[in-house]
């Protein structure tokens, strides 16, 4: 196995860089922009599709560039379905998942960190064994439960699985550790309660990672899928992801339309991705790396 | 992306971290009766569980108590309508001679073989020449990263149309090339390539960005000492690099094995398993069994394997790892 050394050689002597060190940089431009024109053409021809009359698009051969850029798919978008209505539901659904997460998970990983109380142990190792359980195998019974507890195609259906999770229990309490005591004995000594003391001295603290929690849960909420195909099936209480579904008819498919549902489904987050990559990547990276 | 499903073991990863909170809180008082001792005890318990118990009762609730229903119903027939017929193990049976099954457990395991080395190997490739310092680095971290945060119904609904054989990009690009026309996603052939590829669009980032983290945190120190001692690159990435990512690739192979286990949004807006079941993948056919044909019984049965599968195979993954000292790659 071939591969190129993952090297810091040119970075770490920049002084006594020859033409040969300034030479090489070029070889991975050869690899890197072909590769990243590939990853953004679909991207681009999401966007390119969503102003292109349906006239055209249907012309053979296919062009890429249109010859005149019409709104009418955005238009269309928000007469022919409560698109407008769906992007809320999942603001809604998305929102309630943030902020409970937010909470129920620095409470919980705090609690587990830091306080001592009976049943800890057991209540870990609860959390600890449903981290393996995938979603799939849960979403016959839990389609049921909801059912019999009347929440079948409400709104609360949608986030109540979003509430909270092992997950972010788990990395609120690896945070939590990594706090320095002595912060918090200072802040008892000065007559904080355990609140006070968690919401006065660690929780500004833990700002990286409730970013990260708040990033994970947002992408994790606004993408799904599955679990609002079976939960929802009044349209007016769609999410974005279930409206665009809708959008595919069985035999004729508005392209138009359908990819300015498209760009409107997928724009939130890749603009918050583009202004907030730092943030972003070190979230995905805190997943694997760090925990 | 399935996140929060498995997470390593912090204090292997960087053992800088502090072991474990065992001895925090519960600052002993000072020494007085004992019914005051016990009342404080049963303070701390209660505040302890005020905090703990939203969390975890919550989770509980949405995910021990259905995984236990979920045998429940493993073991009936039932439509979610008339009452539910036990069967025993029946549903377990008849998973054996069920050919559509076996079709889509084997397009399962040959997309998963297929794709984790695959991501594992590019995404560490791609890793090492995004963590460079070189102009436009930013704009190709951007480029790479940006698929990441497209839901799993967006990029199938536009892989859709980027392979549609009419007006794709993807058969203009082959005819402009003079490369005749492939029928992609509607040739039963050719549809788990296409469905990888685009799986691979939307997922790669992932495994660069944890293998580009990976790689930063290697201290500069150790190359340049093994530089000091003449060591070529090959040798380098060989003795420093590889091993330094080594618990980073255990992870990102248990990670993607789960999630590509777990493929479903992509089938559902790209060919619903077709043409002819070619595309058809078991938590697919697990929907398709429970919500579209309400055989919740055989449908409960089949994730409980699925769930099985998986878990044997990370554990098995884990040991293999522990035992070995060294990370399979």
């Amino acid at each position: 196995m071939v591969l190129p050394f993952a090297g810091r050689s040119t970075k770490q002597a920049p002084d006594c860089a020859g033409p040969r060190a300034r030479r090489r940089p070029s070889g991975w431009h050869l690899l890197l922009a072909p590769l990243s024109v590939l990853f953004l053409l679909p991207l681009a021809q999401m966007l390119i599709t969503s102003f292109t009359d349906n006239g055209e698009i249907n012309r053979y051969p296919p062009r890429f560039l249109p010859s005149a850029l019409h709104i009418a798919g955005y238009t269309r978008l928000f007469t022919d379905a409560p698109v407008a209505r769906w992007i809320m539901n999942s603001m809604i659904v998305s929102g309630i998942a943030v902020v409970s997460h937010l909470v129920l998970c620095s409470l919980g990983g705090y609690a587990y960190a830091r306080l001592s109380f009976r049943g800890r142990t057991v209540g870990f190792v609860a959390l600890l064994s449903t981290i393996m359980i995938p979603t799939q195998m849960l979403m016959i019974p839990t389609y049921f439960m909801f059912s019999r507890l009347g929440l079948i195609d409400t709104l609360a259906a949608a986030f109540v699985p979003f509430l909270t999770s092992a997950f972010g229990v788990f990395l609120m309490r690896q945070f939590f550790l990594s706090v320095p005591k002595e912060l918090e004995e200072a802040g008892r000594m000065d007559g904080l309660s355990t609140v006070g003391v968690l919401i006065r001295i660690v929780l500004p603290l833990a700002r990286p990672a409730l970013t990260t929690l708040a990033i994970f849960t947002l992408l994790n909420s606004w993408n799904d899928l599955l679990w609002p195909l079976i939960a929802i099936n009044d349209p007016q209480l769609y999410t974005i992801q279930l409206g665009l579904l809708n959008f595919q008819g069985a035999h004729h498919i508005d392209w138009q339309e359908l990819m300015a549902c498209n760009v409107v489904a997928s724009a939130p987050l890749i603009l918050g991705f583009v202004f907030a990559q730092k943030q972003f990547v070190q979230t995905m990276s805190l997943s694997g790396v760090k925990g | 992306m399935k996140l929060g499903i498995l997470l390593p073991d912090r204090e292997r990863v960087s053992p800088r971290r502090p072991r474990s909170a065992k001895s925090a809180g519960a600052v002993p008082g000072p020494p007085g009766p004992r019914h005051t001792l016990r009342r404080r005890r049963l303070v701390a318990s209660l505040t302890g569980w005020s905090f703990a118990l939203p969390a975890t009762l919550i989770i509980a609730a949405l995910t021990l108590f259905p995984a236990v229903w979920s045998f429940l119903i493993s073991r009936e027939r039932w439509n979610g309508f008339t009452p539910p017929k036990p069967v025993g193990w029946a549903n377990y049976q008849a998973m054996a001679h069920d050919q559509d099954l076996q079709s889509a457990v084997n397009h399962t395991v040959l997309f998963t073989v297929l794709y984790v080395p695959v991501a594992l190997l590019l995404g560490l490739f791609l890793a090492s020449a995004l963590n460079r310092k070189i102009r436009f680095i930013g704009f190709y971290r951007t480029a790479i990263f940006v698929p990441l945060v497209m839901s799993a119904a967006a990029s199938g609904i536009l892989a859709k149309f980027v392979f549609d054989p009419q007006f794709g990009l993807a058969d203009n690009g082959l005819r402009a090339l003079h490369l005749p026309a492939q029928g992609f996603l509607t040739d039963r052939h050719q549809v788990m390539w296409v469905i990888a590829l685009i799986y691979l669009w939307g997922d790669l980032g992932f495994s660069v960005i944890v293998y580009l983290a990976a790689l930063q945190d290697i201290p500069k120190d150790i190359i340049e000492a093994a530089t000091l001692d003449g060591a070529n690159r090959r040798q380098i990435f060989r003795h420093v690099t590889l091993p330094s990512v080594a618990p980073v690739t255990l992870f990102i192979g248990v990670w993607e094995t789960i999630s590509v286990l777990q493929i479903f949004e992509l089938i559902l807006t790209t060919t619903r398993g077709g043409p002819l079941g070619a595309s058809q993948t078991v938590v697919y056919f697990i929907y398709n069994q429970a919500f579209q044909l309400s055989r919740y019984g055989y449908g409960s049965a089949i994730a409980y394997l699925l769930f099985a599968a998986t878990l044997l195979l990370t554990l098995g993954l884990l040991a293999y790892s522990k035992r070995t000292k060294r990370e399979a790659f």
